[in-house]
């Protein structure tokens, strides 16, 4: 590492990591220590100085990545992605099985999850693969190749199972999308989304309906405005809409396991049976519940730094990793929930404007894939902390408790402020020659 | 545009979030106050409630503990049934519905298992209560009462009902309240505070420890300790001497108004209602619907006041110079209106003046002073209305104003009532003329009798009757209690019927039961009464009335006795009324053989006359 890397790296990013990361162990302090006074913080049975040794391990990770050379990720992209593929495979062989998640490698001291560091693999090849010039994401047979890019770690993930990080693995159409995708494609997925829930909402039939209504006053509407009017795309959307919302009971009924479907209804509000629905808010809705009651229950102030009632008592589960954003609305209140996400905006936005900026196009394509990764892990932890979108068991970057975690996404934003680095570096060569 | 599409959504996302975040930290929530908390558990302290004492500094009710098994369903363990239930002699039945009873209630809270242990059983159990997880024994405070009488002047406590925790929000389950008596009234002096501790809790509901190292947490103050008006001894003598009859004493201080007892017939052990037989002795007073142990006769049973309310018609007309006491008016065995006999009369007939009048209990002579009265006005209902204010300025008709939760109004007619039962103009002082000897519409409680006589020993004026003390050493100073009320009679008109009242002993109606040494001054009274056996109106042995003050020259006591079915006044109720006072003022009674007369007389057979079912002759 020459002192070229030091000067040119966003020292912006690596501040707003370093905030993020001390305000993670904070909270996972405040969320794990016990009524015994006096207690070190570098207590290694209790998980905030478990924590601490992962952050004080991270750094040596950093000095470890900024010290590779910009050109090893590009050029290594194929082989990483093949190792991880095969970690993931090697997961149901030697892997561990917790809760019924075979997703763990066990290496006594602590496990770590492939599918975390899969996701900065699946970024590198997806970058290395896109980056080249014969490529173009406009054609079929390449959009085909980068779909199984992203495509087989889903496979891999979903049998472990572990339906939340493949959902992460789906923000890489994003990246895709800025690369030249065609927009049918987002359009076509928001669709179904969009189909899929209004039908477990209004029902196959309604929902067919409104949409043959508002095609056809679509059409009548071009009419009027003399402009042409074709029947195809109009009967093959008819078809699609029918296709899927007959589809979805089935797949919802079906393929979906009962604990997906309390959550979904749940959200959606789809059981309308009080009984029922209080039996499904006790179960399945309790840990939202005692989140979302944790959140309120800070204010506009929060109750202080240790003070959290909620959070000593230990009211909400799992809150030193997933629902860790739960003790920030609880202790720092609506102040303190405010400034992590502007911070994690303010990192997501950083990371797209250096992305932007990059005059290699694989060094662009993997900072689009970082925030990408970052901003579906943001959303869907958060939105399932503050209860707005189902239960989906997947950590806050950065924030969460966990080796693995944290040691995933250091290597994932890392990676790119080396390379965008060296990118300086590359330019500050070519002005020396 | 492509370029734009991630920020945007980053952007939009952030929005929502700050949103959802607004909503819920600043809009919705209870965010009042930290205690309100579901993590914050208040566990109370409870101070010891306040002692009650006599008037002479007597302790008569103090606490002891109690012990409560208590159970918390979800952490009972594997246990050895067979033992434990017959360490707490219980049944295995017993043990199952208790524990299913608990586990409804909740799973997780503590409910009592078994209340309220003795001290014994509870150093049997103490040791072997640790091995049984999931139970432990928690202390209560229970009233111990050092008397075994004034129940109905103590009232009970008990665990608050639905009704008492709506309608008191201070109160919370479980806790104790005090019911009837002076528990009652005097509730909030005798509770003292309960202190408050804020416990953190975990999601498993146990404890880890001070919320915030003890701040909001604060400390019990105890109960006040009070000293009530009555005599102890006097109390309990007097419900002594009502034993086998029925019907209530009410003795009080005329210079203060103090009362001094307040007995009612038949009484019951006051520690009846504390323990494990609670309510279970409880449900069989309450039950008890033929004597009504329950029921304070002192305070609730409304009587014609008979004979002794000649009394008061006789300083209304002096008041109202429709007489002297010099006035003298002819019984001719009975009182006659146009040849029409309107009563009877006992006296033996002749010459009457006010003071023969009262002592001999004559009929004619104050059915002719009531006409006098009424006449006296151009109208009856006018000549009413001047009635009716000088009976109500004795505190008739209407509650006294004591410090006990319970009481009736009795009743004084007035002309609306008159005018209602027989049309406006359409009565006379004839058609009413019962009012004079105490019969008729008048109705009066035996705490109501024993006001008027306080007055009339006080000439003119009287204390409202109270049952409290002083509080903490404290002398009351409740001016309810401490200012005078005057009545409409001038004091110089008291004379004349006091000494007719005085003659009753010397040569009237209680010649039979003087105190020696001792000048006092009363009116027998007999009231008739009817009741439906069947359906059909049946009269009933006469009621048993006196009324008493002494000494004559400066009154300590006013009594008012009342025996149901007791016959004439002077059989039951002038003696007791008579031994009451010397009790009181001499301490002993020196007539020892009516003493025993009353102790050991009974009227249980004229009780059980007209449940018998068969046809009874009366006042045999």
């Amino acid at each position: 590492m020459n002192n070229s890397v030091i000067k040119n790296i966003d020292w912006l990013t690596v501040l707003l990591y370093a905030l993020l990361v001390f305000a993670g162990w904070v909270n996972i302090y405040s969320s794990s220590i016990t009524e015994r006074a006096g207690a070190s913080v570098f207590d290694f049975s209790q998980y905030y100085g478990k924590q601490l040794t992962f952050i004080g391990l991270s750094t040596i990770f950093i000095a470890l990545i900024l010290a590779i050379d910009a050109k090893f990720y590009q050029r290594f992209s194929g082989i990483i992605y093949f190792i991880s593929l095969a970690s993931l495979a090697g997961v149901f062989i030697f892997g561990k099985n917790i809760a019924g998640q075979t997703a763990w490698y066990n290496f006594g001291f602590m496990s770590i999850q492939p599918a975390e560091f899969a996701k900065t693999a699946t970024a590198l090849a997806l970058a290395g693969y896109l980056s080249d010039s014969q490529i173009n994401v406009k054609y079929f047979r390449d959009q085909l190749k980068a779909f199984l890019i992203i495509g087989t770690p889903i496979v891999f993930i979903l049998l472990q199972p572990d339906p939340g990080s493949a959902m992460v693995f789906t923000s890489f159409f994003l990246v895709l999308y800025r690369e030249g995708l065609p927009s049918e494609y987002l359009l076509c997925g928001l669709g179904i989304l969009t189909l899929f829930i209004t039908t477990l909402i209004f029902g196959a039939i309604g929902v067919c309906i409104t949409v043959f209504v508002l095609l056809c006053l679509y059409y009548l509407w071009r009419k009027r405005k003399k402009k042409m009017v074709s029947v195809l795309p109009f009967l093959t959307l008819m078809i699609i809409t029918i296709l899927v919302t007959s589809s979805v009971r089935f797949t919802f009924d079906h393929i979906f396991k009962q604990h997906h479907r309390d959550r979904i209804n749940l959200w959606l509000q789809l059981e309308h049976d009080p009984e029922k629905l209080r039996e499904i808010r006790r179960s399945i809705g309790y840990n939202t519940y005692q989140s979302e009651s944790a959140i309120s229950s800070g204010g506009f102030y929060g109750k202080g730094f240790l003070e959290g009632t909620r959070t000593k008592g230990g009211f909400v589960p799992e809150q030193h990793t997933d629902y860790i954003f739960s003790t920030v609305g609880e202790e720092w209140g609506f102040v303190g929930s405010t400034v992590v996400i502007l911070l994690f905006c303010f990192l997501l936005l950083r990371i797209l404007f250096l992305a932007e900026r990059q005059k290699s196009k694989f060094s662009r394509i993997y900072g689009y894939g970082v925030a990408a990764i970052l901003f579906s892990h943001f959303t869907i932890n958060i939105g399932m902390v503050i209860g707005l979108l189902p239960t989906v068991g997947i950590p806050l970057p950065f924030f969460s408790y966990g080796g693995s975690g944290l040691w995933a996404f250091t290597l994932l934003l890392f990676v790119f402020i080396k390379l965008d680095a060296n990118q300086i570096n590359e330019w500050e060569d070519l002005k020396e020659i | 545009m492509r370029k734009l599409l991630l920020a945007s959504i980053i952007i939009l996302v952030a929005l929502i979030y700050t949103g959802r975040l607004a909503y819920l930290q600043l809009i919705s929530g209870n965010r009042d106050s930290p205690l309100n908390d579901t993590a914050i558990k208040q566990v109370y302290d409870y101070p010891e409630r306040g002692y009650i004492y006599d008037r002479n500094g007597k302790l008569l009710v103090a606490n002891q503990p109690s012990y409560d098994v208590m159970i918390i369903p979800r952490e009972v363990k594997p246990l050895d049934t067979v033992e434990f239930c017959s360490m707490l002699d219980i049944s295995k039945d017993d043990f199952v519905k208790k524990y299913q009873k608990a586990y409804t209630y909740s799973p997780r809270l503590p409910s009592v298992f078994l209340p309220q242990l003795t001290k014994t059983e509870y150093a049997a159990l103490q040791e072997k209560m640790r091995k049984y997880e999931g139970f432990y024994i928690q202390k209560r405070s229970l009233r111990h009462y050092q008397t075994s009488h004034a129940a109905n002047i103590f009232g009970y406590i008990r665990e608050v009902s639905e009704y008492d925790l709506r309608h008191n929000p201070e109160y919370m389950s479980g806790e104790l309240i005090g019911k009837q008596g002076v528990e009652e009234y005097y509730e909030d002096t005798l509770k003292g505070k309960k202190g408050v501790k804020f416990i953190q809790k975990d999601r498993f509901n146990r404890e880890i420890g001070p919320y915030k190292d003890g701040l909001y947490d604060t400390l019990p103050v105890q109960g006040k300790d009070i000293a009530l008006t009555i005599d102890i001894d006097l109390q309990a003598y007097g419900e002594e001497l009502m034993v086998h009859k029925r019907g209530g004493i009410v003795a009080l201080d005329p210079k203060t108004g103090e009362i001094l007892a307040l007995v009612t017939a038949p009484y019951y052990d006051p520690a009846l209602l504390v323990g494990r037989e609670r309510s279970k002795n409880y449900t069989k007073l309450y039950y008890d619907s033929i004597a009504k142990p329950l029921y304070d006769r002192s305070l609730l049973a409304m009587y014609p006041p008979g004979s002794p309310f000649k009394a008061l018609n006789a300083l209304v007309a002096l008041q109202e110079d429709v007489v002297t006491p010099h006035t003298r008016i002819m019984c001719q065995n009975g009182y006659y209106y146009n040849g029409r006999r309107l009563m009877g009369c006992h006296c033996g007939g002749g010459s009457r003046d006010l003071k023969t009048g009262v002592a001999l209990s004559c009929n004619g002579y104050f059915a002719n002073i009531y006409r006098r009265i009424i006449d006296k006005y151009p109208t009856s209902a006018e000549g009413m209305d001047a009635w009716e204010k000088h009976m109500r300025s004795f505190g008739l008709g209407d509650y006294l104003g004591y410090d006990l939760p319970i009481g009736k109004a009795g009743r004084i007619p007035d002309k609306e009532r008159y005018n209602q039962m027989y049309g406006k103009g359409r009565w006379y002082s004839t058609t009413n003329v019962s009012n004079a000897i105490g019969q008729g519409e008048i109705l009066t409680t035996p705490i109501q009798l024993a006001n008027i006589t306080a007055a009339i020993a006080n000439r003119g004026y009287y204390y409202t009757p109270h049952i409290l003390k002083s509080v903490e050493n404290k002398p009351i100073e409740n001016p309810k209690f401490t200012t005078r009320k005057n009545t409409t009679i001038d004091s110089e008109n008291f004379k004349p019927v006091i000494d007719g009242m005085a003659q009753v002993y010397t040569s009237g109606t209680g010649r039979w039961f003087q105190i020696p040494d001792v000048n006092i001054a009363g009116k027998t009274g007999t009231a008739e009464n009817f009741v439906r056996i069947d359906g059909k109106r049946a009269q009933l042995t006469d009621h048993s009335i006196f009324v008493a003050f002494a000494p004559v020259e400066d009154p300590k006591i006013a009594i008012a006795v009342f025996v149901e079915n007791g016959y004439w006044g002077s059989r039951y109720a002038g003696p007791i009324a008579s031994i009451m006072i010397e009790k009181y003022l001499k301490g002993e009674v020196t007539r020892k053989d009516l003493e025993k007369r009353m102790l050991e007389s009974s009227l249980e057979n004229e009780y059980a006359k007209p449940l018998s079912g068969k046809s009874f002759a009366i006042n045999e």
